[in-house]
């Protein structure tokens, strides 16, 4: 047990190192994901009576177009490099490449997330302590992780490469997105614990199924 | 062999087709106009009974997606595919005759309700399951992304249900045990004409996926 997650770990520290030496993957991303929130600022015209309808849709589409962008990047950049064959080399199971990729994909997204969140906060006027959208915004976000480190993978070994991810990506987290919208609304809007908790659920149910299912048939994905 | 084929198919054929000429005499001479809704009810029997094709279509995709990439077997592969390909022309279908039906009932040709918006995820994620295909360089690899791409995206329509019902939900529920004694006779003539139909779309689409393979392996044996 101890052995497989160093394995894990290891692979996560590999890509943790890559992305700290390059910064290629957060510093265009934190990029993107800041001009979405201004785009929209523009588009809703937004003033403090609107704020409470708009901002929770506003921060999780900006997650989810940040979050494609990020995944997408995962699996290519290993793919440019001859990367992956050295991966699939390593003498362990796919499904530790999976877990270890997996982490590897969440924690950079948390990673930008605790940067665009405060920034998001300030341009839409909102209080800026609120320690429960983290929760919402960990759940949801390895939601996207579980799935997304899946098909990125599959989307990387197609021809069609960037444009397929978003493609087979968007249908699958619907369940993420509306459940996340609702609780970051709740929240904003100061709904007790109580009328969160169905929402949440659904939130831990995606994640733990997924999580699941997409490290089982994470093999056929990258096989040649 | 051949000969015996052919005569399941012409009896299947012959016995579709008396049943869809009985169906269209039920659905359209012999059941009573509903009271409240008028004539429109009428597509009733055609929608429930396309939906119901819909879904038997995705879950036989999901059950002969999981055969192909346990057994690795290409006639589970094919089956999988020409299953998919009929669920989303269904599917189509009832995303159109829904509409038809809700314009004059609820005054609005869509809402977000649970059922609609399963329906409309569920067509999303298979259209990208057959673009899989042709995105993948080998044919091979096309069928396995398709294969996982067929287990995630079922998995995941009971959580788009049960969150877009959590959300908003409109659909009028299946009030199958209310209908009166000849709707119901309908409803259940109707249901089985379109089964029958679909073993029929499902056994022509197989034969022919069957026959471009064979014209393609033999295509290389003349190119080598």
């Amino acid at each position: 047990m101890i052995n497989y997650l160093g394995k894990v770990m290891t692979i996560f520290f590999k890509d943790l190192l890559s992305e700290f030496r390059t910064k290629a993957v957060a510093s265009s991303v934190l990029l993107f994901a800041i001009l979405v929130i201004i785009i929209f600022n523009f588009a809703f015209e937004s003033d403090s009576d609107t704020i409470g309808l708009v901002a929770p849709g506003v921060l999780w589409v900006t997650f989810t177009f940040a979050g494609v962008l990020s995944m997408n990047r995962t699996f290519v950049v290993e793919k440019e490099k001859g990367c992956l064959e050295g991966l699939m080399l390593c003498p362990v199971s796919r499904d530790v490449l999976y877990w270890g990729k997996m982490i590897s994909s969440l924690v950079l997204m948390l990673i930008i997330e605790a940067v665009v969140f405060p920034i998001f906060l300030i341009l839409f006027d909102l209080p800026l302590w609120m320690p429960r959208l983290a929760i919402v915004a960990l759940l949801g976000t390895l939601g996207f992780a579980s799935v997304g480190t899946l098909f990125s993978a599959l989307a990387a070994n197609t021809k069609a490469r960037d444009m397929a991810l978003p493609i087979i990506f968007f249908p699958v987290v619907v369940p993420v997105i509306i459940a996340a919208v609702k609780a970051t609304d709740l929240i904003l809007n100061s709904g007790t614990w109580h009328e969160m908790s169905s929402w949440l659920e659904i939130l831990i149910a995606f994640d733990v199924i997924f999580l699941v299912v997409s490290a089982l048939v994470f093999e056929f994905v990258i096989e040649e | 062999m051949k000969i015996r084929g052919s005569l399941r198919n012409n009896t299947l054929l012959g016995l579709g087709f008396a049943l869809m000429m009985i169906s269209l005499y039920l659905m359209f001479i012999y059941v009573p106009t509903e009271k409240g809704m008028g004539i429109i009810q009428r597509i009733f029997y055609f929608h429930v009974p396309l939906a119901w094709v819909a879904f038997l279509a995705f879950f036989v995709v999901f059950i002969t997606s999981i055969l192909y990439l346990w057994k690795r077997d290409t006639k589970w592969d094919t089956l999988a595919h020409a299953s998919a390909e009929i669920g989303v022309v269904f599917t189509t279908l009832v995303l159109i005759t829904g509409p038809i039906w809700a314009r004059p009932e609820w005054g609005s040709w869509w809402t977000w309700d649970a059922r609609l918006t399963s329906s409309l995820i569920l067509w999303l994620t298979y259209i990208a399951y057959l673009l899989v295909r042709s995105f993948a360089e080998e044919e091979e690899k096309g069928a396995r992304f398709a294969a996982v791409i067929g287990i995630v995206g079922f998995i995941n329509v009971p959580i788009v249900y049960l969150s877009v019902n959590l959300w908003r939900t409109q659909h009028p529920p299946e009030l199958v045990s209310d209908l009166e004694g000849s709707m119901l006779l309908t409803l259940l003539v109707s249901i089985t004409t379109f089964t029958i139909l679909y073993c029929l779309l499902i056994m022509r689409n197989v034969s022919l996926k069957s026959g471009i393979a064979e014209v393609k392996r033999l295509r290389g044996l003349l190119e080598e």
